[in-house]
C-alpha cells in the first residue's frame, strides 16, 4: 500500500510539470508580458522605462526557459510569489479564499450526496413501482433545468417574496447560515438528479445478485438486506465517483461564488483571469492539478479499504 | 416432506406502453412430491422453468397459482410471522455461482453467523462462532477460513462455504440450483460427494435443479424432466436413463458427453 502511494506521488511529478508547461505556453501564445505590464501599471500611457521596470519586478525579464524553471521551483515549494495585478502575496489570497470555498463546497457536497443517496435507496427499494417512476420524473426534471434558473428563481423567492434579507456574501460561524442556505440548497437541488440516477443503478446492480437471494433465504429482513448487504457493496462504485471530488472542494465553484458573492477561490480565479493576473492563474492551475491528483490517490486508497478484493501493489 | 401441486407462474409481458397486457407462463401445472431424506432432480434446458420452481419453493418468488405443502404445513397464504420464520429456517438454497451467492464484502464468519443471529441459533456470538467453525470442518475447510473473504478461495472452496452457509440455520430441505455447473469436472465430484455425505448424516431432503443429466445419476432418487414450464416425464433414475419415453428426454440424455469413443459416435448420428 505505502509503496503504491509513493509510486503514485512520483507519477504526479511529470503531470504537474506538464500542466504547468501547458499553462506557460498558452500564456505566451495568447498574450505577452508587455501587454500584462501595460494593463497592470496604473499610469495611462506607461513609458518604455516603466514597462521595463515592471517586467523586471515581476521577473519577466529573464529568458523563457529560465522563467519556466523559476516558476516551477517556486510552485513546487509552494512559494507562489505576488500577484501580477495587485502585488499581494498569492499564498495569502489562497489562504483567505480556501476557507469560504471549502465551507460552501463541502456543504453542497454533503447535502447533494445525502439527497441523491436517499432518493436512490427509495427508488431501489420501490423498484418497478410508481414510486420509482416518480423519482425518475423528479430527477430528470431537476437535471433538465439550468443552474442559472435556480439561482434567479431562488433569489427572487427568498429575497423579493419572502424578504429574507441579504442573500449574497459570506460569514464564518452560525451567523453565516443565512448566506449559505441558498447557495447550498440550490447547489444540492441542481446537483442531486444525476447522482440519484447513478446510485440507483449501482444499487439495482447489486440487488439482483444471488447473495441477496441467499440472504433473503436466510431470513434477513428486506431492510437489513438493503442497508447492510446491498449498500455496502454499492458503496464501492459510489466511492470511485465521489472521493476524487473532495480535495477539489477548496477550489470552490466558479459560478456559485460569483452569483452569491462568496469570497472564495472560485471568485478569485475569475478575478485573476479577468485581470490578466498570470501569476495567480498559474498558481491556481497548479493547485487544482495537485488537488485532483490527491483526490485520485485518495480514491484508490478508499477503494482498497472498502473492497477486500482490491489490493494496492 | 414437501408436496407441490399445480404450481404456476405467469409473467406480465407488456409490449409498449399502450399494448394489451399479455402473460407468459414460465411454470405450468407443476406437481411433485419429495420424501424426507430423498433427492428429486429437476432436469431441463435453460429457460425450462426449473429455477423458477426452486425460487417459489423457497418463498423468494410468489407463484401465480398452486399449492406448496412443507412437512404438512401449507407454505402459501400467510401463517403467522413466527411460523413463516421457522419455515425459512427449514428451507435453504445453494446457487450455481458461489462468487455471486456470497457477499464479497463479508468475511466467512459474517456470512455463516448472520443467519444464526436472525434465527437466534446459539446463545451468544462465541457459541455461534464455534458452530460456524464446526460447519466449516463439516464441509472440509479449516476453521481458520472464518476470517477470510470469499475471493481468497477457489471455486470449489467457495461452493463449500455456500453449502456451509445453507447449513448454518439447520435446514431440513435444501434447493440445490445447479450447484456444480460452475465448477471443474474434478471439483464437481468432490462437491457432489460432500452433498451426499451431508444428506446421509443430517437426513436432508434435496431438490436438485440441473441441466446436466450426468450428475443426476449420482445424487438423485427420482427425476422430473421439464420442458417449457411443464413436467414432461418423471420416474426413477434408472427408469429415465434406461427407458426414456419422451424425445426431449432422449435428447437430453444424448447431450451427456461420453468418454467412450464408440458411444460418442452413436450419439452424433441423430
Amino acid at each position: 500500500m505505502l509503496s503504491y502511494v509513493l509510486r503514485r506521488v512520483l507519477y504526479a511529478v511529470p503531470i504537474l510539470v506538464g500542466v504547468s508547461l501547458l499553462t506557460f505556453a498558452l500564456f505566451y501564445l495568447t498574450t505577452s508580458p508587455e501587454n500584462l505590464a501595460r494593463r497592470n501599471i496604473s499610469a495611462k500611457n506607461p513609458s518604455p522605462a516603466q514597462i521595463q521596470q515592471w517586467l523586471k519586478d515581476h521577473h519577466y525579464d529573464k529568458s523563457r526557459s529560465e522563467q519556466f524553471k523559476d516558476h516551477m521551483t517556486s510552485l513546487a515549494t509552494f512559494r507562489f510569489g505576488t500577484s501580477d495585478a495587485t502585488g499581494q502575496p498569492i499564498a495569502e489570497t489562497i489562504r483567505r479564499g480556501a476557507g469560504p470555498s471549502f465551507v460552501i463546497g463541502s456543504l453542497v457536497f454533503v447535502t447533494t450526496l445525502y439527497l441523491s443517496l436517499t432518493l436512490a435507496i427509495i427508488a431501489a427499494y420501490f423498484r418497478g413501482t410508481y414510486v420509482d417512476l416518480l423519482t425518475t420524473i423528479v430527477t430528470v426534471l431537476v437535471m433538465s433545468i439550468a443552474y442559472i434558473v435556480y439561482v434567479n428563481v431562488g433569489q427572487y423567492l427568498l429575497g423579493k417574496v419572502l424578504k429574507w434579507g441579504p442573500l449574497t456574501g459570506f460569514e464564518f460561524g452560525l451567523g453565516g447560515l443565512r448566506f449559505a442556505a441558498l447557495p447550498v440548497l440550490i447547489g444540492a437541488i441542481a446537483g442531486f438528479g444525476g447522482g440519484a440516477r447513478l446510485y440507483r443503478t449501482f444499487l439495482l446492480d447489486e440487488i439482483n445478485q444471488d447473495y441477496v437471494r441467499t440472504a433473503r433465504a436466510k431470513g434477513v429482513s428486506e431492510r437489513a438486506i438493503l442497508l447492510r448487504h446491498v449498500l455496502k457493496n454499492a458503496l464501492i462504485p459510489l466511492i470511485t465517483s465521489t472521493v476524487a471530488a473532495i480535495p477539489s472542494l477548496i477550489l470552490g465553484g466558479v459560478v456559485t461564488e460569483n452569483f452569491f458573492n462568496i469570497p472564495g477561490l472560485g471568485s478569485a480565479l475569475v478575478d485573476a483571469i479577468n485581470g490578466q493576473d498570470f501569476a495567480m492563474v498559474r498558481a491556481m492551475v497548479f493547485l487544482g492539478t495537485l488537488l485532483y491528483i490527491v483526490g485520485l490517490i485518495l480514491t484508490d486508497i478508499a477503494y482498497a479499504l472498502a473492497d477486500p478484493r482490491v489490493r494496492l501493489e | 416432506m414437501i408436496t407441490v401441486q399445480n404450481l404456476r407462474k405467469d409473467y406480465l409481458v407488456r409490449k409498449g406502453l399502450l399494448a394489451r397486457k399479455t402473460y407468459k407462463t414460465v411454470v405450468n401445472e407443476v406437481s411433485f412430491h419429495i420424501e424426507k431424506g430423498k433427492t428429486l432432480a429437476l432436469v431441463g434446458e435453460s429457460g425450462s422453468g426449473k429455477s423458477t420452481v426452486g425460487l417459489m419453493l423457497l418463498g423468494l418468488l410468489a407463484p401465480t397459482a398452486g399449492e406448496i405443502t412443507f412437512a404438512g404445513q401449507p407454505l402459501l397464504g400467510g401463517g403467522s410471522m413466527a411460523e413463516r420464520r421457522t419455515l425459512r429456517r427449514a428451507m435453504q438454497v445453494v446457487f450455481q455461482d458461489p462468487f455471486a451467492s456470497l457477499n464479497a464484502r463479508m468475511t466467512v464468519r459474517e456470512t455463516l453467523t448472520e443467519g444464526m443471529t436472525v434465527h437466534a441459533i446459539g446463545a451468544n456470538a462465541k457459541e455461534r462462532e464455534e458452530r460456524a467453525a464446526s460447519l466449516l470442518t463439516e464441509v472440509g475447510l479449516p476453521p481458520a477460513a472464518l476470517d477470510r473473504y470469499p475471493h481468497e478461495f477457489s471455486g470449489g472452496q467457495r461452493q463449500r462455504i455456500a453449502i456451509a452457509r445453507a447449513l448454518s440455520v439447520g435446514p431440513q430441505f435444501i434447493v440445490l440450483d445447479e450447484p456444480t455447473s460452475a465448477l471443474d469436472v474434478s471439483v464437481q465430484s468432490q462437491v457432489l460427494n460432500l452433498l451426499r455425505k451431508l444428506q446421509r448424516e443430517n437426513g436432508l431432503t434435496y431438490l436438485f435443479i440441473t441441466h446436466n443429466l450426468a450428475v443426476v445419476e449420482y445424487l438423485a432418487d427420482e427425476v422430473c424432466v421439464m420442458e417449457r414450464g411443464q413436467i414432461v416425464e418423471r420416474g426413477t433414475v434408472d427408469g429415465i436413463f434406461d427407458t426414456p419415453q419422451q424425445e426431449y428426454t432422449r435428447r437430453l440424455l444424448r447431450s451427456i458427453p461420453s468418454l467412450d469413443p464408440d458411444a460418442r459416435r452413436l450419439t452424433t448420428t441423430v
